[in-house]
């Protein structure tokens, strides 16, 4: 059996080992980095991760699917309707919910289900699925063989992009990296004096120009600086802006231009950070920017709170945009590499 | 994107427009469409459960019988149901009190600090008083800094103690705006998530000190379900008098707005529309449902346009457009009086009809305005009154002036005679207006 089985083996593993719940670092899942040794720790470690940081996401969640099971002896429509109204809740997004429904009463139907408990175990399936798809998810940084590494951080306002690139930072320094932090946010007053406290708060570089500045330009500077000093990897902050301002969405073209012709493949990373209280417009939001840049992955921050950013799995599924990290809090430790299992492991974790 | 959610309740409502009569039968089709249309905007799935009652049973029940429309009937019942769910009368600021305090708190990444800077704006600019900000965001890099380079754009006075205890910062404010004749004290504070018990009482404290008139929840516009569990997170601890709804000018739903007051009872006082300082209207919903249900906001249009245009200038262009006069030069002075109304895409979507015609979703690039400008301004007067003048050469200086390029100044010139063609239809009657 799938998924369910699988992490709810990995759940009791842990639960005799009894570990004390901490953040682990070691986690950046860094491709070059000794993937064997990797391997064993990232089975187990980001779902205690998962389970403290979503404790707060799931309560309303899955206490909702257990009163769900227990009030229902047997699968009705009425069940099927509050089914719908949970994963509505969750904000996973209403023509996934949709599909999903369909995909659920369907199989109801063929396997002649008719107890609610063994339905549970096919809602974690089904949802695994929608964010699979059959393909093989890589939520990795991919690092430049030679020259600097760039990572290009766009998104709409106040979504945690600034946060986001001192947290990565930090880690990146951790692991022995030269990282520079470039502030392309030349917009929002105090943008640029943000990504400078953090730089001196984690003890990486920054570069930046007054606020005002064409952003294109301190890119470009940036990068000169970055090639000629031998920095590893450059994380470039960008001005929030919302997806259907044109303007805005050309000089976002613009700063891609001029990265690329410093090097071509490059930025080698363009994450787009969706706050987990977005609703249905996280949709739009994936879209517009997809169409922009080459959105290679999606921050969801803010996960500590009661959101459950369920929009995620409706964005992988209608413009197929996996999640590479997720923000658990606002130090500089809170940030994690996306694990779908963990994620569905956590908002389920008290139903199995 | 509120014009989506109309769209559909009108595809919805379309249906309903040919049958005689509202019934069970008919109605089911169109409950289904108003409830994912609902979903879709992120509003409440409560809200939308009783939403989509209510608005069923007064259809169905003796009122609808009776009208010979029952399509309209039924628009009708949509926007009042709407228009009741968004907070019926639209409710004023209180600011009784010498000075007034306002607190503004919400979530991280909310909008707070840039809506304290646009508040403090439209306090001064309104009501002509002198409002005074307060940092009391100790907590995350830089905001402090924010706040100081907005009050320093707008020329408005920042109290700051650096990264002190807020609640102290907030009471020395308080003497300090007494002791210099504020008429009102905008306190910006840290973002921070209702279930942090330790910065919620923080604020608590807060406002147990100073004692404010109004506190006031920052909320952006794009957030899903779990809007409901802030909102009332919020309210439990601080008893909110107002919620100011921002990012509206993003192409969300918004649902949240049909939310807010539904479930929690505390009326939305203001939306934020775009980036600039100016960005803030006060929130009516009775518009915000017309906009809704894609009936257009021409109030809001109208009373935006008369803040900002010359009456007597709109005239006298009105008479040269009548009588064929119209130039170049005219044509200049409207452009930079219709782009002190704000990004025209906002205005568009005002327009009655405007979704009909497919007008909501034109993108207006800023930029192209400025190239009109600069080919305009790079022409002789003489050239403006006379644009019939320009040939081959003065259209090379022209673009060189500009930095365009011939075929541009060709467009404009081009784009301008059609214009003046259509005028001339519209002031001899023949003109017929699409909507």
């Amino acid at each position: 059996m799938g998924l369910f089985s699988k992490i709810k083996n990995m759940f009791s593993k842990e639960a005799e080992e009894k570990p004390k719940i901490e953040m682990n670092q070691e986690d950046t899942s860094m491709v070059e980095n000794n993937q064997e040794a990797k391997k064993n720790t990232s089975e187990e470690k980001p779902v205690k991760v998962y389970e403290k940081g979503l404790t707060k996401s799931r309560k309303g969640f899955v206490s909702n699917l257990i009163s769900l099971t227990s009030h229902y002896s047997k699968i009705t429509d009425a069940y099927f309707d509050e089914l719908e109204e949970i994963l509505i809740m969750a904000d996973i997004g209403v023509n996934t919910v949709m599909k999903f429904m369909d995909r659920l009463r369907e199989r109801v139907r063929k396997e002649k289900i008719e107890d609610p408990n063994l339905l549970k175990e096919i809602i974690v399936d089904e949802l695994f699925i929608i964010y699979v798809d059959e393909e093989v998810l890589e939520s990795k940084i991919h690092f430049s063989m030679t020259g600097p590494t760039i990572l290009l951080f766009v998104g709409v306002n106040g979504v945690g992009k600034t946060t986001t690139i001192g947290k990565l930072a930090w880690q990146m320094k951790e692991k022995g990296k030269k990282v520079l932090l470039v502030a392309g946010d030349t917009f929002r007053a105090g943008a640029v004096e943000q990504l400078k406290e953090w730089s001196e708060k984690i003890g990486v570089d920054f570069f930046g120009k007054e606020e005002g500045s064409d952003p294109a330009s301190v890119v470009y500077d940036g990068i000169v600086k970055a090639k000629e000093e031998n920095y590893d990897v450059v994380l470039i902050d960008t001005a929030g802006r919302l997806q259907n301002k044109v303007n805005l969405m050309k000089e976002l073209e613009k700063i891609n231009r001029v990265i690329a012709s410093f090097i071509p493949e490059a930025p080698h990373e363009t994450l787009l950070v969706i706050d987990a209280t977005t609703g249905q417009n996280g949709i739009s939001q994936a879209k517009s920017f997809q169409e922009i840049t080459n959105i290679t992955g999606i921050v969801l921050t803010k996960l500590d709170g009661t959101a459950k950013g369920g929009i995620v799995l409706a964005i992988k599924e209608e413009v197929n945009i996996p999640v590479k990290y997720i923000g658990l809090g606002e130090a500089k430790e809170d940030l994690q590499p996306f694990d779908i299992e963990a994620y569905i492991y956590g908002l389920f974790k008290d139903m199995m | 994107m509120f014009e989506s959610l109309g769209d559909r309740l009108q595809n919805a409502l379309h249906k309903i427009k040919g049958y005689g009569k509202i019934t069970e039968d008919n109605i089911s089709d169109m409950m289904r469409e108003i409830r994912l249309a609902l979903l879709e905007a992120d509003v409440n799935y409560q809200v939308v459960k009783e939403f989509t009652n209510t608005v069923k049973e007064k259809a169905l029940g003796e009122e609808v019988q009776k009208s010979i429309k029952p399509g309209d009937l039924f628009v009708k019942i949509v926007k009042d149901e709407l228009t009741e769910l968004l907070g019926g009368e639209s409710s004023p600021l209180n600011v009784n009190g010498n000075p007034a305090i306002l607190m503004l708190v919400g979530l991280q990444g909310s909008g707070k600090t840039t809506t304290i800077g646009k508040l403090a704006n439209f306090l001064r600019k309104k009501q002509g008083k002198k409002p005074l900000l307060v940092a009391c965001d100790v907590y995350r890099p830089a905001a402090i800094d924010q706040l100081k380079q907005l009050g320093k754009q707008l020329g408005i006075e920042v109290y700051e103690e650096g990264k002190k205890d807020p609640v102290e910062i907030s009471k020395k404010a308080i003497s300090y705006a007494k002791e210099n004749g504020y008429d009102y004290v905008l306190i910006d504070t840290a973002g921070r998530l209702h279930i942090d018990e330790e910065l919620m009482d923080e604020l608590k404290n807060m406002q147990k000190e100073v004692n404010p008139q109004e506190v006031l929840l920052v909320i952006d516009s794009m957030m899903g379900q779990d809007a409901i569990n802030v909102i009332t997170g919020f309210h439990e601890s601080l008893s909110l008098t107002g919620v100011i709804l921002t990012k509206l000018d993003g192409d969300t739903r918004g649902g949240v707005a049909l939310s807010v007051r539904h479930l929690t009872n505390v009326p939305i006082k203001f939306i934020g529309t775009s980036e600039k300082l100016d960005g803030l209207e006060s929130f009516d919903p009775e518009r915000m449902a017309g906009r809704i249900l894609g009936m257009g906001d021409i109030v809001s249009l109208v009373e935006k346009a008369t803040e900002v245009i010359d009456e007597e200038e709109a005239m006298s262009a009105a008479k040269k457009m009548q009588s064929g006069k119209y130039d170049l030069e005219d044509f200049l002075k409207q452009m930079k009086q219709i782009k002190k109304l704000g990004p025209l895409e906002n205005l568009i979507k005002m327009l009655p009809g405007a979704k009909k015609m497919g007008l909501t979703n034109v993108n207006i690039d800023p930029k192209q305005i400025a190239h009109v400008e600069a080919i305009v301004l790079s022409m002789t007067p003489k050239e403006r009154k006379n644009p019939d003048i320009i040939k081959a050469s003065r259209k090379t200086r022209i673009a060189k002036g500009c930095g365009l390029s011939v075929q541009e100044v060709n467009q404009l010139l081009m784009q301008f005679d059609q214009m003046k063609k259509m005028m001339k239809q519209m002031s001899s009657g023949n003109f017929k207006m699409p909507f």
